[in-house]
């Protein structure tokens, strides 16, 4: 358990608000979420579901598919969650739609990291909240590949086993790293990995370094 | 419209203009070292003195027994650690609760690096401790017990008096074996509205502070007992009797002292102002907002504290639109933390998760009127309806169908 705070207590941005004014922008007047009553009528092609209300953040993403162009045509949400996590799925939901719609093969490839640059940037505190998003988004293209009979170009998020006794994977770290955890110690304070089983460290460690150089640059 | 709504006074107030007034003599020509011979730094020894009197009056003790701090935090670590490191010999076991503040929190979890250890006892759904509990985590290693007066977050009012008393009677048992149990009372959010008399309590020591109670902040108290030996964390001069070196906050003493007798002075009548307000806020609320729950206990609570988790929203969230709308608020939500995990005093109550995530706290005071919680029950349904309207939670529910509220986990 620690609450010390980062130096950066107003916000990475120095910025009145708290966040930049994209986010706020998006989080007051969110773009294309799903209105009471209108799933229906909405006919989606596919839908993603993450999270969880008692993780704190939960995301729906229903999409709507051009298959003649491959292409994301529209795209509705619903979130739970804070400020970040409700702009993040507000601008990623533009991302997608905007100028005829993202390739579905683009779409893909999405990374959280896309979602904050668009934002203009989040407290380093706050990345945790905008990784629903892709993930969502992934979810809800494979519900249409299911749905429409394209079961070949279903991603399966692969995710291998590091402790053995433990069973955690590499997902688990990539998670540590994006709740905040820097060196090994915070990740095994978050996981207990490796302890009991030495000779995974070094594998730990790769995965750590990993994982920041690809959320964080560093 | 009204610019700023501010209920966020357990967090911290402003300070009173008549505090203030009494202050600024000391930040200007007064600012003489109390510690020197000349009359300049005699005159402010004496304004010390005065101060330390009249704290001393509020808490029913000796001025030799009122201990100057740099704020609650340093006093809770002075009185917890101090104790326990003096007491080493007659034992290492210290009873705290699991809904304390981080300053005491932390506090013992040092302790537990120095080869101290520490029960942290459970507290019921309204985030009560009980004393019959208290009294029974008691080992012979036991050197103190710390439990707070009112909880910071959702204002429970703890049985200070009644587990202090139990502790006084177990001490006499005992004290031919020449044990003692020493009792410490984090006082910082009750110093306003509660009866502070350390012979009523029974406690050896008591923290407070200035930023709680419309005084300057970066200054406390910790009231000791005078035969309770405690080390000091800070070392130099020898002000403070030896327990808190450094030239005194001359300025931060005499204001808090006024802060506390101003705050007394006026707690009763103001206690009744602050319940009727919060009161009719709440009842407000619930005709508004459907699927509230009020967190902390109905009675035994602060006069100005206000807790609630509202269902199928983030806390956070709410926070952000409030504060547009010129409210500050609070909340037990993760995401409004440096760590990902939600409050762990809602936690300790047993609470699920998602409803820690959708708290909110409202906490009133001297500044607060009826206009303004009227214009809090003017934005709130807007708001409420805004963010559930976004919200997935409910979607998989028929029309007019409710989800259940999430379930307490049972202690026990």
């Amino acid at each position: 358990m620690t609450n010390q705070p980062n130096i950066d207590g107003v916000g990475d941005s120095g910025q009145a608000w708290y966040y930049s004014d994209i986010v706020k922008d998006h989080f007051f007047n969110p773009r294309n979420f799903m209105k009471m009553g209108e799933e229906e009528e909405f006919k989606a092609d596919g839908m993603g579901r993450v999270g969880s209300p008692a993780c704190g953040d939960e995301m729906v993403l229903w999409v709507k598919i051009n298959p003649k162009e491959d292409k994301i045509k529209e795209c509705r949400w619903r979130t739970f969650g804070c400020g970040s996590a409700i702009a993040s799925t507000s601008v990623l939901s533009v991302m997608i739609t905007e100028k005829g719609g993202m390739k579905l093969e683009q779409a893909l490839k999405l990374r959280p990291q896309d979602i904050m640059e668009r934002l203009g940037g989040l407290p380093s505190r706050k990345i945790h909240c905008s990784v629903l998003g892709d993930k969502a988004l992934r979810a809800a293209l494979n519900d249409y590949f299911h749905k429409s009979g394209q079961h070949e170009r279903v991603i399966v998020e692969g995710s291998r086993i590091i402790d053995q006794d433990l069973k955690i994977t590499d997902h688990d770290i990539e998670q540590a790293v994006l709740d905040g955890a820097v060196t090994l110690e915070d990740v095994q304070k978050k996981l207990k990995v490796g302890v009991g089983n030495p000779e995974t460290l070094p594998a730990i460690e790769e995965l750590i370094k990993f994982y920041k150089e690809k959320y964080f640059g560093v | 419209m009204l610019r700023q709504v501010y209920l966020d006074h357990a967090a911290t107030t402003y300070t009173d203009p008549k505090v203030t007034k009494k202050m600024s003599p000391f930040l200007t020509k007064e600012f003489g070292n109390p510690s020197a011979l000349y009359a300049l730094g005699r005159r402010s020894l004496m304004a010390i003195s005065g101060a330390r009197k009249e704290v001393a009056q509020i808490l029913a003790c000796s001025p030799a027994e009122v201990v100057f701090t740099g704020g609650g935090t340093e006093s809770d670590n002075l009185g917890i650690l101090g104790v326990a490191r003096a007491n080493k010999k007659f034992g290492n076991h210290i009873i705290t609760s699991k809904i304390e503040h981080h300053a005491v929190i932390f506090a013992c979890g040092q302790l537990e690096k120095e080869g101290f250890e520490v029960t942290y006892l459970e507290v019921d759904e309204f985030g009560l401790v009980s004393p019959q509990e208290a009294l029974a985590a008691i080992k012979p290693e036991t050197i103190l017990v710390t439990i707070m007066y009112a909880n910071n977050e959702i204002g429970t009012i703890e049985p200070i008096a009644e587990i202090g008393k139990a502790l006084k009677k177990y001490n006499e048992e005992k004290r031919k074996e020449g044990k003692r149990v020493f009792f410490h009372t984090d006082a910082c959010q009750a110093a306003g509205s509660l009866d502070l008399d350390v012979n009523r309590l029974h406690v050896d020591l008591l923290t407070l502070n200035g930023s709680k109670i419309y005084g300057p902040k970066g200054v406390g108290v910790l009231f000791k007992k005078k035969d309770v030996s405690i080390q000091p964390l800070v070392f130099g001069g020898g002000q403070e009797f030896g327990l808190r070196s450094g030239t005194e906050n001359v300025a931060g003493i005499v204001g808090l002292s006024e802060a506390l007798k101003l705050s007394q002075a006026d707690k009763d009548l103001e206690n009744k102002r602050l319940i009727s307000l919060r009161d009719y806020l709440w009842q407000g609320l619930n005709k508004k907002i459907s699927r509230l729950k009020l967190n902390g206990h109905p009675e035994k609570r602060l006069p100005n504290n206000l807790n609630f988790s509202i269902l199928d929203i983030e806390g956070e969230a709410m926070l952000l639109y409030l504060d547009e709308m010129g409210v500050q608020a609070a909340t037990g939500s993760a995401c409004d933390s440096e760590s990902l995990e939600p409050s762990h005093v809602l936690l300790a109550l047993g609470m699920p998760y998602e409803m820690a995530h959708g708290s909110l706290r409202l906490t009133l005071g001297h500044c607060n009127t009826k206009a303004h919680m009227d214009y809090v029950l003017k934005i709130m349904p807007g708001i409420v309806e805004k963010l559930r309207e976004l919200s997935p939670v409910h979607m998989s529910l028929k029309k007019g169908e409710d989800r259940p509220h999430p379930e307490y986990k049972k202690h026990k």
